[in-house]
């Protein structure tokens, strides 16, 4: 039995009680529990099975190293599964549900694999799942997935709201322990700003329940003494229930805050990410107590020592009336005399070591706790609660001396400093022989920028375990990392603990060490992923000497707690094994995060209307009342059509684009990107970044251009506009414009530097509205105020104006074939003019048309597009667009690229026109297929399609495509394949399917 | 038909929370590119706004005018939208003969206004160290995914951005002003 003792817990107030449910069963806590500590009141110590063999566990630890306490909190949009329950704060109406279980965790169907467990040895999958190949997909994945994770997926979106906050500092110290508060405050007095993390709702630590004493106080005096004085400094801040996960280069840090978990509330952000950049870390995150090999150590009951006093001390609950401790140092003593403190039965000590004589010992002794030196556990008894122990030497085979009852076990195998934030960004560990640990290595730290070290460990995160040792580390790391950035200001005092004089620990890494194959095939080593002794000792049988490859191979530490108790007895076990020590074994690498975090954090705000920018053009609201279906265009959204009512897409586009052929069509062209380039050199730069010639462009007059990258390769288009003698305004392709503009600076900063020219990207300067058709002219004229008639105004002239009242500017330029004017207006007035263009297009038969019909009636008239007819691989002469490369320019860029032989062979794919035979539209992204097939046994190609539509001008399938020969191969028929198999027969014929004089753009 | 006026990108949009969010503007700008020892950039700067020549990342404050270093040869120059041609005007005269390029860029931008915590508001889009910012510094930077810049100067601060991300940094600095939530 697991219960409430009737007085105590320095944590909890009874006088708030908080209902909560597991499994649907209703139970009581109280303020200040965890999950964990409110569960064992309730005598519920199952609490979950494990992941292969589904055996039944229960809470072992009481902090992140929890492996087994893994529960689904929350329901429906609040769903979070594999949340440890040791850190999961109580609160009111809190519902939790047991994992990896069918049907239910007291019967689970899965306990079957336990009995298989000779069957499913390590490295089961790899030996199992690899013939026949085709199986694997078929077969054994799905299988495995079915049954892999602990906790289920939540099945509903994330209702919670999440944000990140950026923070910077000298020092950051991780852990608010005695030795993180020590090290804040040293660090702070001195004078440099500091933040100070702890993961808990509490500070200090474990220091108030191993009952330490601080200059001459019980240790929670000078913890709450420490926070205050720190709360009142001004440079120092202090954070609760903010765990830093990982550490990164340039002392970039990650730190999820719970800001709700414990009190939900709808609207508010539930976790908010701390991205912290900080001049020194201190890792003061303490030390995670090991557990021990022995038979059986698994069953629920068994628990760490300093979990169990965690237990009783923090909240007043005992795991059991008679606990038995197993240890092989002094530190688990402290469970011993904490529990006969509360009233607990402690029918023995089970300690591995023949001496036990440190000062702990002596009083559990005095205590009247019967100790039994050299003893160890040859078993427990007992299959879904622990009900006794079978007492052996430890240094035998396992022959069973006596049996004690219990209800309990409090293990500890030693202490490992928690290294991993240290190594997060490549600080190295040491182990150390006397302590049976590893410790940061001080002398191979992670450096910074500066190459210094970065982060800096403290307390018994730097291996000093005891307080008397910790605070004095803590104080010199605090006064070390505030110095190596400056501040030399105070010193503060450095507390000072009591001393406790404990006796050696004794390295135990299977219990008895002499254990039969039977005995250590139920030695539990990672809880979570089920991995033994007798796996890892297989492994290394099978001829894995790499502590990674065992890893891997036996799943070992890889689970969600990654490790944390088993990393250090596997490897342990792993050497042995090998006949090796354990520094050459080494360790895994340890990586962020330290604790898992939830991707709602990560993601932050970025979810819903903000998952990312959507750009708006200034008519963007006009065209949602139109009901417009918006596509994607870089991170613009543009309208692809404008359906009317019971019209589908296609038929949208296809009345869009005969609309604009026979009366008028009006385009939201503001995406369009425009710089402007002025200065004295602004031409002589065109002309290098076209592959044409633009200092010539008269004033007043539009040109056409090319622009390469170096190696020749067609980049961007656009149409040039000269407004002054040294004014050009360069056009872009929508997703070109950053680019452009910043290849443009490029190319001035770092090579043309004393060229004098200067560019803006002014692309949201303006909108940019296209009226298109036949009575583009009449809808201008409807508007009034500038002369737009062909002598005015002619095809590939501008001219600037107000029509209509707005201060404009018109190009008469056309990317559809037809008479355009492109007007550009500032963005402010842009919603007004288009709405204005619309009602006076009105007795003309305007109709608004999206990128799907500006797509159609380019590819009508053999318009490129930048990303269809090029994809980074295709040089202008490959487009038939020679004639816009000027062929007297001494240079441009791209033009060494295209002299080289590969790009100037007349081998190459070159741009034509098709017209299947059936009039079907050619499928996307077809090939020209040739005869024969290549050395891969694929059908040879000639060519390939670049864009291909419908024609509703034509009435016909049209397409634009790149084939061996070119405009050479007119007339041959070619056959494209197709998705569904077989081909499609198609003539080669220009690429001009429309108005090839180029008549109807210039009137 | 008259000059109409023309429209900021969210029509003054506003939040209210533990900081309130407002939508400023139109204000106008002006893009001063120029080295910074050309001759009459002084007499330029000071016609366009009455303001210095800014120093590196600084903003200079005359009135309801600014100047804002952008770059070592950028200047974005902040007045009432109706004033920009005149300040035009006076900066080709100033910089006559001088290379130089100078662009009314009002409509390119949206300006938000924080009332209120301000610098919680932005810690929690901009990678801003504001224990670092100079006291008259306009920093350029980042809001979440998208490019901008902010002074604080009292209270409000002031955020300008690209107008086509207008209704996505609003979203943004509404959800980090959201009652209850300031750091």
């Amino acid at each position: 039995m697991s219960a409430r003792l009737p007085v105590g817990g320095r944590l909890i107030d009874r006088n708030f009680p908080q209902r909560f449910t597991f499994n649907g069963r209703h139970m009581l806590g109280y303020s200040g529990d965890t999950l964990a500590s409110a569960l064992l009141a309730n005598d519920q110590m199952l609490m979950g099975r494990s992941f292969k063999y589904h055996r039944p566990r229960g809470v072992v630890g009481s902090g992140a190293e929890e492996p087994n306490a893994l529960l689904t909190i929350g329901t429906g949009p609040s769903t979070e599964p594999n949340q440890r329950a040791t850190q999961t704060e109580l609160f009111d109406g809190l519902t939790s549900r047991s994992q990896n279980h069918w049907p239910s965790l007291e019967f689970d169907i899965g306990i079957l694999n336990n009995y298989a467990a000779r069957l499913l040895p390590a490295g089961f999958y790899y030996k199992t799942f690899i013939h026949p190949r085709a199986a694997w997909k078929h077969v054994f994945e799905p299988i495995i997935r079915q049954s892999a994770g602990l906790g289920p997926a939540p099945q509903q979106r994330d209702g919670d709201v999440y944000e990140q906050a950026y923070a910077f500092c000298d020092v950051l110290v991780v852990g608010g322990g005695i030795a993180g508060l020590q090290a804040a405050l040293s660090a702070a007095t001195a004078g440099a700003t500091v933040i100070l993390l702890e993961q808990s709702p509490h500070w200090g630590g474990r220091a108030p329940v191993d009952g330490d004493v601080i200059d001459g106080n019980p240790a929670i005096d000078w913890i709450n003494a420490t926070v205050t004085a720190l709360l009142a400094m001004p440079n120092a801040t202090l954070r609760l229930r903010t765990g830093a996960v990982g550490v990164y280069d340039h002392g970039y840090i990650l730190a999820a805050e719970r800001l709700n978990d414990h009190a939900p509330s709808p609207d508010q952000p539930r976790q908010r990410l701390w991205r912290i950049r900080a001049g020194r870390t201190i890792t003061a995150a303490g030390a995670i107590e090991r557990g021990l090999s022995f038979a059986g150590n698994d069953i629920p009951g068994v628990m760490l020592a300093s979990a169990l006093r965690d237990y009783v001390v923090n909240y007043a609950v005992s795991a059991g009336d008679r606990t038995v401790i197993v240890t092989n140092n002094d530190d688990a003593y402290l469970t011993a005399i904490a529990l006969h403190r509360a009233g607990l039965s402690v029918p023995a000590v089970i300690d591995a070591r023949v001496d036990v004589t440190g000062d702990l010992p002596q009083q559990a002794g005095a205590l009247g706790i019967r100790i039994l030196a050299g003893r160890g556990v040859a078993k427990v008894k007992g299959s879904r609660r622990v009900t006794g122990v079978e007492v052996c030497l430890a240094a035998g085979e396992g022959t069973v001396l006596e049996t004690i009852e219990c209800d309990c076990i409090a293990m500890s195998g030693g202490h490992s400093p928690v290294v991993h934030l240290y190594s997060h960004c490549g600080g190295k560990v040491m182990w150390d022989e006397a302590a049976s640990m590893f410790r940061p290595d001080t002398a191979r730290p992670p450096t910074g920028a500066d190459g210094a070290a970065m982060v800096l460990a403290a307390g018994a995160s730097n291996g000093y375990l005891t307080a008397a040792e910790a605070l004095p580390d803590a104080a010199a790391a605090g006064a070390k990392a505030a110095a190596e950035m400056g501040h030399k200001g105070q010193t503060a005092k450095t507390a000072k603990a009591d001393a406790r004089n404990d006796g050696a620990i004794l390295p135990i890494w299977i219990m008895p060490q002499a254990a039969s194959i039977t005995a250590r095939a139920k030695m539990w080593l990672d809880y979570q992923s089920d991995v033994k002794v007798s796996d890892v000792q297989l492994a290394a049988r099978e001829g894995y000497e790499s502590v990674e490859h065992t890893k891997r191979y036996t799943t070992l530490g890889m689970a969600t707690d990654q490790g944390k108790l088993s990393n250090i007895n596997g490897l342990a076990v792993l050497s042995q094994a090998l006949h090796k020590d354990i520094p050459s074994v080494g360790t895994t690498t340890f990586r962020p995060p330290y604790t898992p975090v939830t991707f709602g954090t990560l993601a932050g705000e970025a979810r819903g209307d903000i998952f990312q920018p959507l750009r708006r053009t200034p008519m963007h609201h006009l065209h949602e009342g139109q009901s417009a279906y918006f596509e994607p265009v870089g991170l613009w959204r543009r309208p692809y059509c404008f359906p009317r009512l019971g019209e589908n897409h296609g038929q949208a586009v296809i009345r869009e684009v005969k609309n604009t052929r026979t009366n008028v069509g009006l385009l939201d062209a503001s995406t369009l990107g425009k710089i402007i380039v002025k200065g004295p050199d602004a031409g002589k730069f065109l002309d290098m970044l076209y592959t044409g010639v633009m200092s010539s462009l008269p004033i007043g007059k539009c040109r056409y251009g090319l622009m390469c990258n170096e190696q020749g390769f067609l980049s961007d288009d656009g149409v040039v506009a000269r407004l002054s003698e040294d004014t050009f305004l360069c056009h872009t392709t929508s997703g070109g414009a950053d680019r452009i503009h910043a290849w443009m600076e490029d190319w001035l900063q770092c090579e043309w530097w004393d060229w004098r020219v200067y560019t803006a990207n002014v692309t949201e300067q303006y909108a940019q509205i296209a009226v298109v058709g036949p009575k583009a002219r009449d809808v201008l004229q409807a508007l009034g105020g500038m002369d737009v008639s062909k002598d005015a105004l002619p095809f590939m002239g501008w001219s600037e104006g107000t029509l209509g009242g707005f201060p404009v500017r018109i190009y008469r330029i056309s990317f559809s074939g037809e008479l355009s004017y492109e007007i550009a207006v500032p963005a402010g007035h842009g919603a007004a003019l288009w709405a204005a263009l619309a009602q006076a297009g009105e007795g003309h038969g305007m109709m608004p048309y999206g990128t799907e019909a500006l797509h159609v009636l380019r590819a009508e008239k053999g318009f490129i597009m930048i990303g269809d007819e090029t994809d980074g691989t295709v040089i202008p002469q490959d487009l038939n667009l020679g004639w816009a490369i000027s062929k007297k320019k001494p240079d441009y860029l791209g033009k060494r690229g295209q002299m080289r032989t590969y790009l100037a062979s007349d081998t190459r794919w070159k741009l034509a026109g098709f017209e299947t035979l059936d009039g079907s539209v050619v499928p996307d992204g077809a090939y020209i297929i040739a005869d024969g097939v290549n050395a891969n046994g694929q059908r040879n190609t000639q060519g390939r399609v670049t864009s291909t539509y419908f024609s509703p001008t034509l009435g016909r399938g049209i397409a634009m495509g790149l084939i061996a020969g070119g405009l050479t191969r007119l007339g041959d028929v070619v056959e494209f394949n197709t998705i569904a198999g077989g081909t499609v027969k198609a003539r080669v014929i220009d690429p001009v399917f429309y108005d090839k004089e180029g008549a109807k753009q210039d009137v | 038909m008259s000059n109409p006026a023309p429209a900021s990108a969210l029509n003054g949009a506003a939040f209210t929370g533990y900081a309130n969010i407002r939508e400023i503007g139109p204000l106008g700008m002006i893009t001063l590119r120029a080295a910074p020892d050309v001759a009459g950039l002084a007499a330029a700067i000071t016609a366009a706004t009455g303001c210095a020549i800014p120093q590196m990342r600084d903003i200079e404050t005359a009135g309801d005018r600014r100047a804002a270093w952008m770059s070592p040869d950028e200047y974005l120059l902040i007045m009432p939208h109706a004033d920009v041609p005149a300040a035009l005007d006076a900066i080709a005269k100033a910089l006559s003969g001088q290379h130089h390029l100078a662009l009314d860029v009002s409509d390119a931008r949206a300006v938000f206004a924080i009332d209120g915590m301000a610098q919680s508001v932005l810690a929690k889009l901009s990678p801003t160290d504001f224990a670092a910012l100079g006291p008259k510094e306009m920093r350029r930077t980042r809001l979440a995914q998208v490019p901008a810049a902010f002074w604080v100067e009292g209270a409000p601060a002031t955020v300008i951005c690209f107008r086509s991300v207008a209704q996505y940094v609003f979203d943004l600095l509404s959800h980090a002003a959201k009652e209850g939530t300031q750091i």
